[in-house]
C-alpha cells in the first residue's frame, strides 16, 4: 500500500504577522516557516506508523512551493518517509495545490492520501476534498483516529455536534487533526538519513490559478479592555445587553 | 444566471447558519442582478421549504433520496453539481463547517471554479470578484479575487445577523443521477454530544482554563452556561487532561468559533488559545492575574477567583432574566 502526505510550509505560530508594500505582500523577514502541524503531527506520523507496522510499503511526502520550502519537506523526511516530491509552483491558489498534487498523485497511484485538516496560514482546510475530487476519490475530513485492515479503512471523524466512524474501501482521500497520532521529534538517524533520502524536484503541470491574493488586512485592535469589579457582576450583566448587545 | 446555497437542516428544521448562508448568497444575487435557488436534501417538508423565502431565497431544488440522509461528500458533491448545471450557477455558496468544508473544494475542483474559503464579507464586484477571508488563524484578513467565471464561497458561520423577511419560495424536484460508488462510506457508529447547544453554532460560549484547577469545578462553569443558554469550551490542556471531552477544545488545534460573547475563566490567553476564539465579537475574561495577556484581548475583565466570580455571574444573569422575562 503507498501513501502519500501532502505537506506544506506556514509560519510558526508565535509568527508576528506584519505587512509590506501597502499590505499587499505578506513579510516574510525574520519569519520562521515550520511544516504546518496537522500535516506533520497527525497526517505524517500516522503514515510512518502504518509503514512501521507493515500496513503501508511505500511513504511519500510531497509539498508544492518553490524552492524556499525545500528546508520544510527536508525535515518532514527527517521524521521519516521514503522519498519527497517537491512541484516546482508558487502554491497560493488551491486550486493549483490540488490539481498539482493530483496530476503527480495519478503518476503514481496511490492507495492512501493524508493531508492536515487546514494549514495554519489561510485556513483554507480545502485542498483534501479537492484532491479527492480530482482523484474520484472518496474523502473523510476531520480524522481523529485511521485504522487500515487490508484494503479498508475504518476512521473516527468529527462531524457536527459529536463524533462518526466511517468504514471505506482505498483509495481514499483523508483529512487528519488531533488524535491520529502522538507528535513526534526527529532524531539524529532520521536527520542523518534524511539527507541521503531522494527529493525530487518536479516540474509542474499547466494548470492556471483561479484566484489571487490582493491585499491584506490586520483586524481592528481592541479599544481596550474594560475592568468591572468582581463584586459588581450586575453591571458586567447591564453592559452586556445595553452595550455590547449580547444578551 | 444565478446564485447556488446548500442549506443544511436538522429532523426536517434548518439550521440558523444555513438561513444566514441564503440570506448572503441573496444579496450577492441582488448585486449581480440574478435570484437564489436553495438546494436541500432529504426529508424535510414543503411548509420549511417555502420559508426559505423570508431570507431570500426565490426557488428550492430539493432532493430526497434517502441514501443522502448519511452525509457524503461525494453524493452532496453531485447534488451541487446537477443543481449548478440546472440553474447555470455563477456563484455557489456553502458554509465553512464540516458539511461545507467538504463538498464545496470539490464542486469547486470539479467545474473549475476559484474558492474562498472562510469568507467574512460580501464580494466587492467594482474590483473584480474580491472576498475577505480569515486568514493566519484570526490574526489578520486577506482579499481574494476569483478570477474564474464560476465563484464558490464558504461562509463563516455567525459573521451576519439573519433578518426574517417576507417571501415564499418555490419547491421544486431535482433529479441527480448517482452511482453505486456515490455511496461506498459504510457508517459504523454515530455519537453526538450530549451538551444542548453544539459549540460550532452557539451564539454564547463559556469556556474554562487550567485555572478552573480540576473538572470538579466545572459545575460552576455549566451552571452559568445552562442560565445564559450558551455552549462549553476549554482550552487545549484541560482536553489533554481528560477534564473535558476534546471536542470542547478550542483553539488552533482545536475547534474555531465566533460567538457573539465568549466568557473565558482561568485560561491565560495564549497566542495558540486566542487563534481559535479571537473571532468573537464580545470576550469577557475572568482571571486572577492582572498581567493574564487574555485581558489585551478582551472587552471585558473581571480580575477574580473563577469560584467566586462564576457563580456572581451566574446569580446577575438569573437577576436580569427575572427583570427582562
Ligand atoms: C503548536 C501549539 C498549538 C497549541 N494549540 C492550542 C489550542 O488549540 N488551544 C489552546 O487552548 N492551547 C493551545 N496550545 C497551548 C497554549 O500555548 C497554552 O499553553 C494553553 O492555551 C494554556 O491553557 P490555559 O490558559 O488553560 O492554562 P494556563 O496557561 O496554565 O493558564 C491558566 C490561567 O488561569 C489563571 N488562574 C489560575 N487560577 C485561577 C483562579 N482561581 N481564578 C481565576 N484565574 C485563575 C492563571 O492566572 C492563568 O492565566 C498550543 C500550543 C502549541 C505550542
Ligand atoms: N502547498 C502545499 N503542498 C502540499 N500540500 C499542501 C499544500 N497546501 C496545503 N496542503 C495540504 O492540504 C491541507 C489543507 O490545506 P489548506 O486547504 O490550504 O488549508 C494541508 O494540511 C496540507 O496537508
Amino acid at each position: 500500500m503507498k501513501i502519500l502526505v501532502c505537506i506544506s510550509q506556514v509560519p510558526d505560530t508565535t509568527t508576528k504577522i506584519a505587512f509590506s508594500d501597502n499590505n499587499t505582500t505578506f513579510s516574510s523577514a525574520g519569519v520562521t516557516y515550520i511544516i504546518n502541524p496537522y500535516d506533520e503531527w497527525y497526517a505524517l506520523v500516522r503514515a510512518l506508523e502504518l509503514k512501521e507496522t507493515g500496513v503501508a510499503t511505500d511513504v511519500h511526502l510531497v509539498t508544492v512551493g518553490k524552492a524556499d520550502a525545500e528546508p520544510v519537506i527536508r525535515k518532514a523526511l527527517a521524521l521519516g518517509g521514503d522519498e519527497a516530491i517537491r512541484i516546482d509552483i508558487e502554491s497560493n491558489d488551491t486550486y493549483l495545490v490540488a490539481a498539482q498534487i493530483a496530476e503527480y498523485a495519478k503518476t503514481v497511484g496511490y492507495d492512501l492520501v493524508l493531508c492536515g485538516k487546514e494549514s495554519i496560514d489561510y485556513n483554507n482546510g480545502a485542498v483534501g476534498a479537492m484532491v479527492a475530487e480530482l482523484l474520484d476519490m472518496n474523502y473523510l475530513g476531520f480524522a481523529a483516529k485511521i485504522d487500515i485492515a487490508g484494503t479498508t479503512a475504518t476512521v473516527k471523524r468529527e462531524i457536527e455536534g459529536g463524533e462518526e466512524t466511517d468504514s471505506c474501501a482505498l483509495p481514499l482521500v483523508i483529512s487528519c487533526q488531533k488524535g491520529v497520532a502522538e507528535a513526534r521529534i526527529p532524531n539524529m538517524r532520521g536527520i542523518m538519513a534524511a539527507r541521503t533520502k531522494p527529493l525530487k524536484v518536479v516540474a509542474p503541470a499547466a494548470i492556471d490559478a483561479l484566484s489571487t491574493i490582493v491585499s491584506y488586512e490586520m483586524p481592528p485592535a481592541k479599544s481596550g479592555v474594560k475592568m468591572i469589579s468582581a463584586e459588581n457582576m450586575d453591571e458586567l450583566v447591564a453592559l452586556l445587553h445595553t452595550e455590547a448587545k449580547v444578551i | 444566471m444565478s446564485v447556488i446555497v446548500l442549506v443544511e437542516h436538522s429532523q426536517g428544521v434548518f439550521k440558523k447558519k444555513s438561513l444566514e448562508a441564503i440570506q448572503y448568497a441573496a444579496n450577492i444575487a441582488k448585486s449581480m442582478g440574478t435570484t437564489v435557488t436553495a438546494v436541500a436534501t432529504g426529508n424535510v417538508g414543503n411548509s420549511e421549504m417555502q420559508a426559505l423565502g423570508q431570507y431570500g431565497a426565490q426557488k428550492v431544488l430539493h432532493t430526497t433520496d434517502t441514501r443522502l440522509d448519511n452525509f457524503n461528500s461525494r453524493a452532496y458533491t453531485k447534488v451541487m453539481l446537477a443543481a449548478a448545471q440546472k440553474e447555470s450557477a455563477k456563484v455557489i455558496v456553502g458554509l465553512h463547517d464540516t458539511v461545507g468544508k467538504a463538498v464545496s473544494p470539490r464542486v469547486a475542483a470539479r467545474l473549475k471554479a476559484g474558492l474562498v474559503a472562510g469568507a467574512v464579507s460580501y464580494p466587492d464586484l467594482s474590483k473584480g470578484f474580491v472576498v475577505k477571508k480569515n486568514a493566519f488563524a484570526g490574526k489578520a484578513f486577506a482579499f481574494v479575487n476569483i478570477t474564474s467565471d464560476v465563484k464558490v464561497i464558504t461562509l463563516m458561520p455567525n459573521t451576519f445577523p439573519v433578518v426574517k423577511g417576507e417571501g415564499s419560495a418555490a419547491v421544486e424536484n431535482l433529479d441527480v443521477t448517482f452511482e453505486d460508488k456515490d455511496f461506498s462510506i459504510q457508517v459504523v457508529e454515530v455519537s453526538k454530544a450530549s451538551g444542548s447547544v453544539p459549540l460550532s453554532e452557539a451564539e454564547l460560549v463559556v469556556s474554562g482554563g487550567r485555572g478552573m484547577k480540576g473538572p470538579e469545578n466545572w459545575g460552576v462553569l455549566e451552571d452559568l452556561a445552562k442560565e445564559l443558554g450558551a455552549a462549553t469550551a476549554c482550552s487545549r490542556p484541560v482536553a489533554d487532561s481528560h477534564w473535558r471531552p476534546h471536542n470542547e477544545h478550542v483553539g488552533q488545534t482545536g475547534g474555531t468559533i465566533r460567538p457573539n460573547l465568549y466568557i473565558a475563566a482561568g485560561i491565560s490567553g495564549a497566542i495558540q488559545h486566542l487563534a481559535g476564539v479571537n473571532g468573537s465579537k464580545t470576550i469577557v475574561v475572568i482571571n486572577k492575574d492582572p498581567e493574564a495577556p487574555f485581558f489585551k484581548a478582551a472587552d471585558y475583565g473581571v480580575l477574580g477567583d473563577v469560584m467566586e466570580v462564576l457563580p456572581r455571574l451566574t446569580e446577575a444573569v438569573k437577576k436580569f432574566k427575572a427583570a427582562h422575562s
